[in-house]
């Protein structure tokens, strides 16, 4: 359902689900909202029931429902034309990411494009390549072990709705155990309710904050010295670079009493290693996010919590465990040589190749340097709903002779392609084996719990059809699952009857960590060291710690506009899921108290949100839990598309009024800024001040 | 007159409001939009020891001891188990809404998909094959329990 993808048992009877909880081994049977509304998804009519081929302008709404067979013909003849005329590589395959995406990859490889790539720049970037500069182990690279910590930080990292169940279970077992929970925000959250510590800062400050926490844990020398001189490179310049960012500046700065800056910190020096700063999630948010995000990775450092229960453990893969790792679609194909069109790997050689940035493609397909990009598959992905300024995308896109998109609903992005290829929903398909990297590394795969509604196809059968019809049959020889799990899970010995047990393959009974003293080598970076100045980054003239710039502060009457997540909905994907919808059918303005006061806006008066050619007319939520200079809404509303009914224009779409944003990225992390945005505030004129009817 | 024999505990601190309980309730019962039997709900947000705070609460069907929707009933479609399970007989009822009338927190909800009343009846026969109730089993973090009560003394079983 949404794209933590819980582990889940699924009971049907006469093809009917009757009951869908938790992976019983793995969450216990818990499930969130969105995982239990599955049933709705799978019954609604409202998605894409049959392969679909545009018949009038793009995003007209004109559909011909055709047949696979005609759907693939289609698309492949298009494809090959494009080929023939611009190169493979003026394909561009993208998808959400996440364990499945080796085999849209090697789809792309095996096309002769090396421009694959995914959501990610609006999402974890900088998170990733921040995490890569100083560990040289990407976002993914660690587990974080909440459960047996003893305080947990969270900088606007809401994790409780956002909601992975069994994150949140780690966190409410740390909490139930008497752990701390510190939690920074330019609002109050679902999660900030539970907090024993709870920072309003003014919003774009993380930084200033995080400057000064290092600042004071170097004054009070509440840091790991042993493990500091022993595994990481770069202290002194570090301890120079933070001195003037003083606990007293950075409180200026953000808006907290230095005090209680010092406070925490004299708290988490008796804690410490058992200190977790998250490193977060999505961090495309503001200009200095990469750096921000740099400093929750040095504080975790100098608390010394890596390798550690209660701390940042190393995810472990299969040769950990003593097995060979299951065989990858990628394998099967050579990277193209070819230099990518969004220019990462030789343009920009500090972010990491192996997905590249999704958003300069737009660059590409609007100059067509370094060469014409003229199709976009996205699987999964809705580029409409997850970047930025949708107009300014179509406008890209417009330079496309084929955009395709496979999904189970209805994206933006499908509204506006030329071919929709519907996939079965989760309870409809199996997919291909995945290796769950972490403490404790398993095996997983879903198997298909009913046949399919409608006339929807797998994501490997998808492939597998369009593979064949292209003549990429050396890549994908596979018809049958069968065939795929059992060549995947060859080297590593399992069979694919051996998921019948539980539902996953666990490679290990216990949590694996390394020996603490013999951690040489376990870090990716060119020294080898945790490196607080990066080799890397330094290398390329990029400095590794940047000076503070203060955030701008919004001119009178605007507001600077945030987003974030309710725990019913994922983003754009569950708005339409009739039981979740239900539930949260819309999405708020909120607003300070004050501010609200100065704008004549009470509670549930509707107000205009306004960039500089969009509008949204929404309610207001007024509190005074929210940071005078920011208005918040929940992402994913908004939506444009006709067939679904439900969410048809309801709410107000944070990404469509970002209008100027598509190509406002952090120039060291990759990620967006999608929270450099003012939007002017206003009290609707549409409030009914007289009544005219009886 | 059947004393309750089971009730459901709900752990404040750890519900986080994910409203998942009311789902999983609904897609077990296979209800349409509109009726929501279990409900999860806060006060506004209200400063303690300067934390702005607030506390789910959560709210089913109370199995009253001597409950006005059975009495209410003209049709006698709201019974009372043995265990003190207060439901609908689906069967005998005619949609008249009269118990949600008599409850004094208005807990019977109409089916439009049924054209009958329908209520929590702690997913009677979940209880019946020795599964817990479906808010139970799958709420997120567990903080959803089913409680036995017995008599000061009386040994469980
Ligand atoms: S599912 Fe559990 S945690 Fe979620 S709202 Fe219900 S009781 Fe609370
Ligand atoms: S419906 Fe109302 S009156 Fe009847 S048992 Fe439940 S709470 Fe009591
Ligand atoms: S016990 Fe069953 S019927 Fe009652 S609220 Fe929970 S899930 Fe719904």
């Amino acid at each position: 359902m949404c794209t933590v993808r819980c582990p889940i048992r699924v009971e049907v009877e006469d093809n009917e689900v009757k009951w869908i909880e938790g992976n019983p081994y793995l969450l216990g049977g818990s499930l969130c909202a969105r995982g239990g509304a599955g049933v709705a998804l799978l019954n609604d009519c409202e998605r894409p029931q049959t392969p679909m081929i545009r018949s009038g302008p793009r995003g007209s709404g004109k559909w011909e429902q055709v047949s696979w067979e005609k759907a693939i013909q289609y698309v492949a003849e298009k494809l090959e034309k494009i080929i023939a005329r611009y190169g493979a590589r003026s394909v561009v395959v993208s998808t959400r990411g996440g364990p499945w995406q080796d085999l849209f990859k090697a789809f792309t490889f095996a096309l002769g494009s090396p421009n694959y790539t995914n959501h990610d720049s609006a999402c974890g970037r900088n998170v990733h390549h921040a995490s890569l500069s100083v560990y040289g182990l990407g976002r993914k690279g660690f587990d974080l072990d909440i459960r047996n910590t003893e305080h947990l930080v969270l900088f606007g990292r809401n994790i409780l709705s956002s909601l992975g169940v069994a994150e949140v279970n780690q966190v409410m077992d740390m909490l139930d155990r008497g752990g701390r929970l510190t939690y920074v925000d330019v609002r109050q959250t679902l999660t900030g309710i539970k907090a024993h510590r709870f920072w309003l800062v003014r919003p774009g400050t993380d930084y200033a904050l995080l400057l000064g926490i290092i600042n004071e844990v170097l004054r009070q020398g509440a840091y790991d010295k042993e493990f500091v001189d022993r595994y990481t490179e770069g202290f002194e310049e570090l301890a120079a670079f933070v001195e003037p960012y003083t606990a007293e500046w950075a409180a200026r700065e953000c808006g907290i009493r230095a005090g209680e800056i010092k406070k925490f910190v004299e708290e988490i020096a008796t804690q410490r290693p058992r200190v977790i700063f998250h490193r977060g999630w999505m961090l495309a948010r503001y200009r200095d996010s990469f750096y921000a995000s740099r400093a929750i990775h040095i504080l975790n450092v100098l608390m010394g919590n890596i390798e550690i229960p209660g701390g940042q453990i190393i995810a472990k893969g299969a040769a950990d465990c003593g097995v060979q790792p299951p065989r990858s679609f990628t394998s099967r194909v050579k990277k193209p040589e070819e230099k990518r069109a969004d220019g990462v790997g030789w343009k920009y050689r500090h972010f990491d190749p192996g997905v590249g940035l999704f958003h300069l493609f737009y660059e590409a397909m609007l100059t067509e340097d370094p060469y014409p990009i003229k199709a976009l598959i996205c699987y999964r992905h809705d580029p409409l709903t997850c970047f930025p300024d949708p107009e300014a995308q179509k406008e890209a896109l417009e330079r496309c002779e084929l955009l395709v998109a496979i999904d189970t609903h209805y994206s933006e992005f499908a509204w506006w392609s030329d071919v929709i290829l519907p996939e079965s929903t989760y309870l409809e398909r199996e997919t291909p084996v995945a290796l769950k990297r972490g403490a404790k590394p398993y095996l997983f795969l879903r198997q298909r719990a009913v046949e399919p509604r409608f006339n929807t196809r797998a994501n490997w059968e998808i492939v597998s059809m369009l593979a064949e019809r292209l003549g990429l049959t050396d890549f994908f020889p596979f018809r049958r699952i069968e065939e795929i799990w059992e060549w995947q899970l060859e080297p590593t010995g399992y069979r694919p009857e051996d998921f019948q047990e539980k539902g996953f393959i666990p490679l290990t009974d216990h949590p694996i960590l390394y020996p603490r003293d013999q951690l040489e080598g376990k870090f990716k970076t060119p020294s080898g060291k945790i490196e607080f100045v990066s080799r890397k980054l330094e290398s390329l003239d990029i400095p590794s710690f940047k000076a503070y710039q203060s955030p701008a502060r919004p001119p009178k009457g605007r507001y600077r506009l945030v987003f974030g997540r309710a725990p019913v909905h994922t983003h754009g994907h569950t708005i339409n899921n009739p039981l979740l919808n239900e539930l949260m059918p819309e999405n708020t303005l909120w607003i300070n108290q004050r501010e609200a006061q100065k704008l004549g806006i009470e509670e549930g008066d509707l107000v205009d949100v306004i960039a500089e050619t969009v509008k949204f007319t929404v309610k207001a939520h007024v509190t005074e839990f929210i940071h005078p200079e920011a208005v918040y809404t929940v992402h994913g509303f908004g939506r444009e598309v006709p067939y679904q009914s439900r969410s048809y224009k309801v709410g107000l779409s944070d990404q469509k009024l970002m209008e100027g944003l598509l190509q406002h990225m952090d120039p060291v992390g990759g990620g967006l800024c999608l929270c450099e945005k003012f939007v002017t505030i206003r009290r609707s004129p549409q409030n009914p001040k007289r009544r005219v009817e009886l | 007159m059947n004393l309750r024999r089971y009730t459901l505990y709900h752990n404040a601190k750890r519900c986080i409001g994910c409203h998942a309980c009311e789902i999983h309730c609904k897609v077990n019962k296979s209800l349409p939009v509109g009726p929501i039997l279990c409900e999860i709900s806060c006060q506004p947000l209200k400063r303690v020891k300067n934390i702005p705070k607030t506390e789910f609460l959560f709210r089913s069907c109370y199995h009253c001891d001597d409950p006005l929707c059975v009495a209410a009933c003209p049709t006698g479609a709201m019974k009372k188990r043995e265990d003190g399970i207060v439901f609908v007989d689906e069967t005998r009822c005619v949609g008249c809404m009269l118990c949600a009338g008599a409850c004094p927190w208005h807990i019977p909800q109409y089916n439009p998909a049924t054209g009958k009343a329908i209520k929590c009846d702690l997913c009677k026969d979940r209880i019946d094959r020795g599964l817990k109730p479906a808010c139970v089993s799958k709420c997120t973090t567990k903080a959803l329990e089913l409680v036995e009560l017995r008599p000061w003394g009386e040994p469980p079983g």
